[in-house]
C-alpha cells in the first residue's frame, strides 16, 4: 500500500500536465487531494506498522540481466521520514494557495517532486534509490527558476548544480561497489553483508557520504542552501529545507554509512587531531553548526536567516549520524522529522505571510511594520516555531539535540561543548529575528514614512488554508514534543536490525 | 557459399535500394506536384522499405557468414539493423514539413542508400568491405549536407565535412593497407591470428593510430571533431539529424568490432599510471579528451545546433567506453547507449527543425516556447534530460550500463568514468540553459508566429515516449542485447 505514496503523486502530477490551463483553483484542489491522500496512506502505515519490522512493499526484478531490482520497503527510519514528507507535502500545498501564475505547471512539477522524496525513502535498492534521487533534483530547478523571487536563476541552477555533482560522486561509488562486490546485486542489504576491502571503503565512504551529504548542507558545501532556500517561491522553500535535504541525510545513513562501515574506523593515523572520516564529519558538522548561527545572526533579509538556521540545524543531523550510537543516530532522525516540520513553518510565515503580504523581507523595514499588531497569528506562528526551533524544554526541538549531544559526548566531549555555544547562538539569532520583525517598536523607522501606518492595515487578513497548514505543522510538532515516544517508537528498534549492527562494528564503538 | 545464399543475406539492404530506387522512380512521375505532397510520397515509399527490411530482419533471423566476413549475418548485427531502420525511419517523417530542395526524390533516396552503407558497415567484418561501406555511407552523407542549395553555410559545411572526411578515408586506407601487409588477410579475425605473439612494433602502431584517425573522424572524437560544429550547423537540419543519429551507431559498432576483433592481442593497459601502448590507451585517451573539451566547448554556445554538436563529441567520449571495455558486454552497452542518444538527438533536432525555420537557432528564440508549444516543448525537456543522463529516461541508464560494463571489465579504467561522470555534471549546465528558455524565459512580444507541423508532432511525441520506455524498461532491449551477443559469441 506505502507504495501508492509513489504513484498518486506521479499520476496526478501528469494529469495536471494535460490538465485546462485556465482554472488554477481545479489544479490547487487536485494538488491537495493527491497530497493529502499520499500523507493519509503514509500515516496509516506508519501507525499500522510493528516496531522493529522491515516491511517489504514490492520486491520484483526490473533489470534482471544487471541483478537491479524493484525494491520498496520501509523500516521505522523509512516510515518516519514518509510521514514527514506526507505532512510537508500537504502544508506546502496549503501556502501555495495563492498561486495562479502556470499553476498547473507548479503542482504538477511539486508533485513530481514529492513522488521523487518518497520513492528515495523506500528504496531499498541502491539503483532504484538513485533513480529517485535524481528525478527529485529537475522539479526543484524549475519550481525555483519560474516561481522564485531573489536572484532565482542563479539559485536555481546553484542547487541544480550542487545536487547533480553530489549525486554524480555518489553514482561513482555506487558503480565502484557493484563491481567490486561481483554479486551481481544492487540491493542495499546484499551490499551491506558484502565485506567490501577496508582500502576500497577508505576512498568510497568519503566520496558517497559527502556526495549526499552535499544536500543535507554539509559545511563548506552548504552555500546552495541559503542561496536555494531565499530564491525558492514559499512551497518550495518548505519542501527544500523540510524534505530535500532530508534527502542527503537519509542517504548518507541509509547508503554511504551501511554500505561501507569501515570507512567510519579508524585511519591508524592522525592529522590534525582527526584519526578517521568520523572524526572529520563530526567536525565539518560543529562547524556547520556554529557557523550558520553565528551567520544568521548577522542577516539583513529575514528569509536568509531562516536559510542559515537550516544549515545549522542540519548539522545537529549529520553529527548525530557521526555519533554512530543509537542514541545519537535516533536523535539524528527525530531532529530530520522536527527541522523538517519547524523549518516548514519559518519559511511559512516568512516566505508566505509576511513577504506575500508586505512585499520586503528587509528585518530593518519590517521592524518599522509592528506586523505583530497587523497579523497577530503570524507573529503567534513565528513564536511557536521559533521557541521549539530555539530548542526550548517542551517543544520538540529540544528532544532531538538533546539526544544528539548526549550521543556525541561520548566521542567528541569538546564539540559537544562547541555545539552548546552554538545552541546559543541558534537562541540569539531567533530572538533578535522575531523582535525585529514583529515586536518592532524603533519609533525611529516606525517614523520613517508617514504611510506606514496605513500599510500595516491594508494588509490582507491571514486566510483559512494558510492558518490550516500552520495549525496541521504546529500540533504535529507539539505532538512529538510532548510525547517524541510516538516517533521513537519506530525509529529505536530499526536501529538494532542486522544493517545497523555492522555498521556500529564498524565504527569501532 | 552460393550467390543465392549471399543475397538471402543481403535481403534487408536489397529491399533498401529497391526502396531507393523506388522513391527516384516516383518522384521524377510527379515532378510539377506540390512539394510537400513529393515529401510525403518520398517518406512513404522509404518507410514501406524500412518496415519491410525490419520485418525481414525479424521473421528469418540469420546467422552465417559468407565470402570470408564480407558479409555477416548474426544475431547482433540484426538488433543493430533494426535500429539504424528504425532511425532512418523517423528521420524520413522528420524531413516531411522541411522545405529546403526541389530535389525530393534524390534526397530520399539518399538517405536510404546512407542507410544501406551503414547496414552493410554492421555487417562486415573485412577491412575491404569495411571501406567500402563506410564511403558509400560517408559519400550520400556529405551529399546531405550540401543538400540546401539556397544556403552558403550548408555548402560550407559540405565542403567542410568532405574534406576532412577525404583526408581521414586516406588515413584510413593507409591504416589498412599495412594492417594487410603486416598480416597478408583482409578479414578481421584473421588478422587478429596472423598477428597473435608479435610485439607491437612501429609498423602496427602507425597501423593502429590512422585506423583510430579514420574511425575517430567518423564518431566526431577530438581532435578530429572540427568538421562537426560546421556540418551540424550547417547542413538542413533532417540530414543534421541523421548524420547524427544513424551513422553515430554504424560507426561505433564498426569501431568497437575492429578494435575487439583485429586488434585483439594488442589491447595494451589504460590504467591510470599503469598505461602499456595498444589500442585500449589510444581510445582511452580520445575519449577523454572528448568529453571534456565537447562539454566545456558546448557550455559556450548560443546556438542549439551547435550546442547539440558539442554535446555529440562529448557522447562520443562516454560511448567510447563501451569499446574499451572490449568484451560482450561491452558491446551490447555501446548498442545500447548510442540507440537511446541517436533518439534523443534526432528528437532534439526535431524540434530546432520546428522553431528554426521561422525563429532562427539561437538559445534565445525558444524563449517562452513551453507556452506557444507546450507539447514539443515536453519533449524537448525529455530529450534534453536523457542526453544530460537523468533518470528514469534512456540516457540515463545507457551511460550506467557503459559505466558499469567498463568497470566490470577494467577496474583500472575506473579513472576515465569518473571523469566522465564529473563531465556528465557540467553538462547539465548546458542542457539546462535550453529548458531555462523554454520554460523560465517569457516569449519576447515581436516573435513570429509559429507552426508546429501535425507530423513532426506524432514523431516528436513517438521519439519522447521511446526515450521515456526505454529508460524505465531498459530490459526491453538490454535483454534481447545479451542474448543477440552470447549468440553472436563476442
Amino acid at each position: 500500500m506505502l507504495a501508492w505514496t509513489i504513484y498518486i503523486s506521479f499520476a496526478s502530477a501528469l494529469v495536471l500536465m494535460f490538465l485546462p490551463k485556465d482554472r488554477p483553483a481545479a489544479a490547487r484542489v487536485l494538488a491537495l487531494l493527491a497530497a493529502a491522500a499520499g500523507f493519509g496512506v503514509a500515516a496509516a502505515a506508519f501507525f499500522q506498522s510493528t516496531p522493529g519490522e522491515m516491511v517489504t512493499v514490492v520486491d520484483v526484478p526490473w533489470i534482471p540481466s544487471l541483478g537491479i531490482r524493484y525494491h520498496l520497503a520501509a523500516d521505522g527510519i523509512s516510515l518516519t521520514l514518509v510521514l514527514l514528507t506526507g505532512l510537508a507535502a500537504v502544508a506546502g500545498i496549503l501556502f501555495s494557495w495563492n498561486i495562479t501564475h502556470r499553476a498547473n505547471e507548479f503542482f504538477a512539477l511539486y508533485l513530481a517532486l514529492i513522488g521523487g522524496v518518497y520513492g528515495v525513502f523506500l528504496s531499498f535498492d541502491a539503483f532504484l534509490l538513485f533513480v529517485f534521487y535524481e528525478i527529485a533534483i529537475i522539479p526543484k530547478y524549475f519550481i525555483i527558476a519560474i516561481w522564485g523571487s531573489t536572484r532565482r536563476e542563479y539559485g536555481a541552477m546553484k542547487l541544480a548544480l550542487y545536487s547533480f555533482v553530489g549525486s554524480a560522486m555518489v553514482l561513482v561509488g555506487l558503480i565502484a561497489a557493484y563491481v567490486v562486490s561481483g554479486a551481481n546485486t544492487m540491493s542495499l542489504m546484499e551490499l551491506a553483508r558484502y565485506p567490501f576491502p577496508p582500502g576500497f571503503q577508505f576512498w568510497v565512504f568519503p566520496l558517497v557520504f559527502v556526495g549526499f551529504a552535499i544536500l543535507a548542507g554539509l559545511w563548506p558545501f552548504h552555500t546552495w542552501a541559503p542561496t536555494g532556500h531565499v530564491a525558492a517561491p514559499t512551497a518550495a522553500s518548505m519542501l527544500l529545507a523540510g524534505v530535500v535535504m532530508k534527502l542527503g541525510a537519509y542517504g548518507c545513513l541509509r547508503v554511504a554509512m551501511t554500505l561501507f562501515p569501515d570507512g567510519l574506523g579508524p585511519w591508524g593515523f592522525d592529522v590534525m587531531g582527526l584519526g578517521s572520516w568520523r572524526d572529520v564529519i563530526a567536525l565539518l558538522a560543529v562547524i556547520g553548526i556554529v557557523y550558520g548561527a553565528m551567520v544568521a545572526l548577522v542577516q539583513k533579509d529575514f528569509k536568509f536567516v531562516i536559510g542559515y538556521s537550516s544549515v545549522s540545524h542540519m548539522g545537529f543531523v549529520l553529527l548525530g549520524l557521526a555519533t554512530l550510537n543509537t542514541i545519537g543516530l535516533s536523535g539524528a532522525v527525530l531532529q530530520m522529522f522536527l527541522h523538517g516540520v519547524i523549518a516548514g513553518l519559518l519559511f511559512a510565515v516568512v516566505g508566505r505571510m509576511v513577504y506575500d503580504r508586505t512585499h520586503t523581507r528587509e528585518l530593518t523595514a519590517l521592524e518599522g511594520m509592528r506586523l505583530a499588531k497587523a497579523m497577530p497569528f503570524a507573529a503567534g506562528t513565528f513564536v511557536v516555531a521559533g521557541v521549539a526551533s530555539m530548542g526550548l524544554p517542551g517543544f520538540s526541538g529540544f528532544i532531538a539535540e538533546l539526544q544528539v549531544l548526549i550521543g556525541a559526548w561520548n566521542g567528541y566531549p569538546t564539540l559537544t561543548i562547541v555545539t552548546g555555544c552554538g545552541i546559543l547562538v541558534g537562541i540569539a539569532y531567533t530572538l533578535r529575528v522575531m523582535q525585529k520583525a514583529f515586536f518592532g517598536d524603533d519609533p525611529v523607522a516606525a517614523r520613517g514614512s508617514a504611510a506606514d501606518g496605513e500599510t500595516v492595515h491594508a494588509l490582507d487578513p491571514i486566510s483559512i488554508p494558510e492558518r490550516l497548514g500552520a495549525v496541521i505543522l504546529i500540533a504535529a510538532s507539539l505532538i512529538v514534543g510532548l510525547y517524541p515516544r510516538v516517533l521513537l517508537d519506530r525509529i529505536l528498534p530499526s536501529f538494532d536490525s542486522a544493517l545497523f549492527q555492522w555498521l556500529r562494528m564498524g565504527g569501532g564503538q | 557459399m552460393s550467390y543465392l545464399e549471399t543475397l538471402r543475406l543481403a535481403v534487408p539492404e536489397t529491399i533498401l535500394v529497391v526502396a531507393a530506387l523506388s522513391v527516384l522512380i516516383a518522384d521524377f512521375t510527379m515532378r510539377t506536384s506540390d512539394a510537400r505532397l513529393r515529401r510525403v510520397i518520398g517518406a512513404m515509399v522509404g518507410s514501406v522499405g524500412c518496415t519491410a527490411a525490419v520485418a525481414w530482419l525479424l521473421v528469418m533471423p540469420a546467422h552465417a557468414e559468407v565470402w570470408q566476413g564480407m558479409l555477416v549475418a548474426d544475431p547482433l548485427t540484426q538488433l543493430v539493423k533494426v535500429g539504424l531502420l528504425a532511425l532512418t525511419l523517423l528521420t524520413l517523417w522528420v524531413s516531411v514539413d522541411s522545405d529546403f530542395t526541389a530535389h525530393v526524390g534524390e534526397y530520399f533516396a539518399l538517405i536510404l542508400l546512407a542507410t544501406v552503407g551503414m547496414m552493410f558497415l554492421v555487417s562486415a567484418e573485412d577491412i575491404l568491405m569495411i571501406f567500402v561501406a563506410l564511403e558509400l555511407t560517408s559519400l550520400s552523407l556529405y551529399i546531405l549536407t550540401a543538400f540546401n542549395k539556397r544556403d552558403v553555410k550548408s555548402a560550407e559545411a559540405a565542403l567542410k565535412y568532405f574534406l576532412f572526411g577525404g583526408m581521414a578515408a586516406a588515413f584510413m586506407l593507409f591504416g589498412l593497407s599495412l594492417l594487410y601487409g603486416l598480416s597478408g588477410a583482409t578479414n578481421l579475425k584473421a588478422i587478429a591470428s596472423a598477428l597473435a605473439g608479435r610485439a607491437l612494433d612501429p609498423l602496427l602502431i602507425v597501423a593502429l593510430v590512422m585506423v583510430v584517425i579514420g574511425f575517430g573522424f567518423k564518431v566526431a572524437a577530438v581532435p578530429f571533431h572540427l568538421w562537426a560544429p560546421d556540418a551540424y550547423e550547417g547542413a538542413p537540419i533532417p540530414s543534421a539529424a541523421f548524420i547524427a543519429s544513424g551513422s553515430k551507431v554504424a560507426s561505433f559498432f564498426i569501431l568497437a568490432k575492429v578494435m575487439m576483433l583485429g586488434f585483439a592481442g594488442v589491447e595494451g593497459e589504460g590504467g591510470w599510471l599503469e598505461f602499456r601502448s595498444g589500442w585500449v590507451p589510444t581510445i582511452a585517451l580520445v575519449a577523454a579528451v572528448s568529453m571534456v573539451l565537447g562539454n566545456l566547448a558546448a557550455i559556450v554556445q548560443g546556438n542549439v545546433r551547435r550546442l547539440l554538436a558539442y554535446s555529440a563529441i562529448a557522447h562520443a567520449g562516454y560511448a567510447l567506453l563501451g569499446v574499451l571495455s572490449n568484451d560482450g558486454q561491452g558491446i551490447g552497452s555501446l548498442v545500447y547507449y548510442t540507440i537511446t542518444y541517436g533518439l534523443a538527438t534526432l528528437g532534439a533536432f526535431g524540434v530546432v527543425a520546428v522553431v528554426g525555420p521561422r525563429r532562427g537557432e539561437a538559445l534565445g528564440a525558444f524563449a517562452g516556447l513551453s507556452r506557444r508549444a507546450p507539447l514539443i516543448s515536453m519533449c524537448m525537456a525529455v530529450f534534453m534530460l536523457s542526453l544530460a543522463g537523468i533518470p528514469p529516461l534512456a540516457g540515463f541508464f545507457g551511460k550506467f550500463y557503459v559505466f558499469a560494463a567498463v568497470v566490470n571489465a577494467d577496474m583500472g579504467l575506473l579513472w576515465l568514468v569518473i571523469l566522465a561522470i564529473a563531465m556528465s555534471a557540467v553538462s547539465l549546465y548546458y542542457y539546462l540553459q535550453v529548458l531555462k528558455q523554454i520554460y523560465v524565459a517569457d516569449e519576447p512580444a515581436d516573435a513570429p508566429w509559429l507552426r508546429v507541423p501535425v507530423v513532426i508532432q506524432v514523431v516528436l511525441v513517438l521519439i519522447a515516449l521511446g526515450v521515456i520506455v526505454l529508460g524505465c524498461l531498459p530490459s526491453l532491449l538490454v535483454g534481447p542485447l545479451r542474448h543477440a551477443v552470447e549468440a553472436a559469441g563476442l
